[in-house]
């Protein structure tokens, strides 16, 4: 579990970005934080693995405050993939840029081997193992930065925009992969402005701006507030605004996906008939 | 790893006289002391050469960021000063190298705390540098803080990645920077390939004959510092010539490690 409390933070000789966020994300849980640029969602989301420490109030990793531990104690648990995958990539082969976080956890050479081989299997990266990092394209670079978070399996995996740079299939397959690894339990954290995405997806929304939550709930109701989304500087996703246009037919508010709204707009029509 | 000696060399605009000297006088001035700080290896003329920037400083009103580049500074001061005594040269002397590299780096960042990227490209196209390296240069100069950001990000991604910089004896530690420095180099060349193609297509070079809006002109201070800084350094020279300097009487030497030096 990861609970934020009173939490604040400022970069030095800034105001604070943060400004008193009470926020609890529970095991296996899924959850997507979005807001506008600049609300603050990468910070809050450093805060969880250590790398920037409240300046007031305290982040809680099941149960270890983040001040008394270490970045790379905490990142054992909590996996954070950042947004540019050319901030983090700088080994020979793929295989080998895997295998970097397993030898600093200091696991042995046999488990590293067979780690990194699921990986590259689960992942769909056999092909690149022997290949550099650097010559892959930029949503194979996003997927090799992916797996080098995953393959330590932490318990509570963040992703910092994770779909930039991908296209419509690639984005379809790591929805897949992303419900897939929360369905084994584990806790997605995802900080996105792809509403289409998470319309898809329907995680727990947590709504930061300005510093501040504005909003926590189900992504169904998050994204049918217009008053909500607008102070975040974001809108109905595409599905969302159509079925609230067509509300006049009878068709239901909060319907934000494809397939629901498919549902919704079959029920009416068969009971127009 | 602290990354705060980036702000020693960030500008910020400040009603100073300093700031609003002449960038080319400002120039000359940080080459006077550059020059007499290679010239001299006795620790009392290092001494005055470093507190002679101090009443700069004062005027520029940098302190706090000038304090903090220097504190950043300090793992390499202290890094010279143990090489150069464990190779065996004196503590004195030793001393005095250190104080050569912070008086250096001092010089250098008062001058880039107090000029701007635009008047230091104006000063360099006066100056009759072709237009593409003088923009090359204050480009480059423009771009180190967001290298700095990038290197701070690429930092924190690493140490997420379990990678602790603090680890290890001294060659496991530099090896430790091995994973953020090649990041770093293959993001700027990335981001110096994309910006040579953006420039490109917004037709950097089209014109051979640019006329610049602001043209600069030196002041009567300006050419006041200028002259100042060739008598300091003419009083420099002659110091160094003709006035046998003391030296502290320290004896203090690294005994023999390694005896083929």
């Amino acid at each position: 579990m990861i609970q934020a409390e009173e939490l604040k933070y400022a970069y030095p000789g800034s105001p604070d970005v943060l400004r008193g966020i009470n926020l609890t994300i529970n095991d296996g849980e899924f959850v997507a934080i979005m807001g506008e640029n600049g609300a603050g969602k990468t910070t809050l989301v450093k805060t969880f693995n250590g790398l920037l420490l409240p300046t007031v109030g305290t982040v809680k990793v099941d149960g270890v405050n983040t001040r008394e531990s270490s970045v790379a104690k905490l990142s054992k648990d909590v996996g954070l993939v950042f947004q540019n995958p050319d901030h983090q990539l700088f080994s020979e082969t793929v295989k080998q840029e895997l295998a970097f976080s397993l030898r600093n956890f200091g696991y042995g050479e046999d488990t590293i081997e067979r780690r990194v081989a699921t990986i590259l299997e689960t992942l769909d990266l056999t092909r690149y193992a022997e290949s550099s990092p650097f010559v892959l394209s930029g949503g194979e670079r996003k997927r090799v930065a992916l797996a080098a978070v995953l393959v330590w399996n932490p318990k509570h995996i963040i992703l910092d925009e994770p779909t930039i740079g991908q296209d419509y299939q690639q984005k379809d397959r790591l929805r897949n992969f992303i419900v897939q690894l929360n369905a084994q339990g584990k806790t997605v954290i995802i900080i996105t402005h792809d509403v289409e995405f998470v319309a898809e997806c329907k995680p727990r929304i947590v709504l930061l701006s300005r510093g501040l939550i504005v909003g926590d709930g189900p992504a169904e109701a998050i994204l049918s507030d217009d008053q909500l989304l607008a102070r975040s500087s974001m809108t109905r996703p595409q599905i969302g605004a159509l079925m609230h246009q067509l509300g006049d037919l009878g068709l239901p508010e909060g319907v934000i996906d494809v397939y629901s709204a498919e549902r919704a707009i079959l029920q009416t029509v068969r009971r127009r008939k | 790893m602290s990354l705060k000696v980036f702000d020693g060399f960030k500008f910020a605009k400040l009603p100073t006289s300093i700031h609003m000297m002449d960038p080319r006088a400002k120039f000359v001035m940080t080459i006077g002391i550059f020059s007499a700080a290679l010239l001299f290896s006795n620790i009392y003329a290092l001494i005055v050469i470093f507190l002679v920037q101090l009443p700069i400083v004062y005027a520029a009103r940098t302190w706090k960021k000038w304090a903090a580049s220097m504190r950043a500074g300090l793992f390499l001061a202290v890094l010279i000063f143990v090489m150069n005594f464990v190779f065996g040269s004196t503590f004195v002397f030793s001393a005095a190298m250190t104080l050569r590299f912070v008086s250096l780096m001092s010089a250098f960042s008062i001058f880039f705390m107090t000029t701007s990227p635009d008047d230091l490209g104006l000063a360099l196209e006066q100056a009759r540098v072709p237009y593409t390296l003088s923009f090359t240069f204050t480009t480059a100069v423009r771009l180190v803080p967001t290298m700095a950001l990038d290197a701070q990000t690429v930092i924190d991604a690493q140490r997420s990645r379990g990678l602790e910089l603090d680890r290890g004896n001294l060659v496991k530690r530099i090896r430790n920077y091995i994973p953020i420095l090649i990041p770093l180099i293959v993001s700027a060349i990335r981001r110096s390939i994309e910006l040579a193609e953006a420039l490109e297509s917004r037709g950097f070079g089209a014109s051979p004959n640019r006329q610049p809006l602001i043209v600069l002109r030196m002041k009567t201070t300006d050419y006041l510092v200028v002259a100042l800084t060739f008598f300091m350094i003419g009083v420099a020279v002659y110091v160094y010539l003709y006035v046998p300097l003391p030296t502290p009487d320290i004896a203090i030497t690294m005994p023999k490690i390694f005896p083929w030096l």
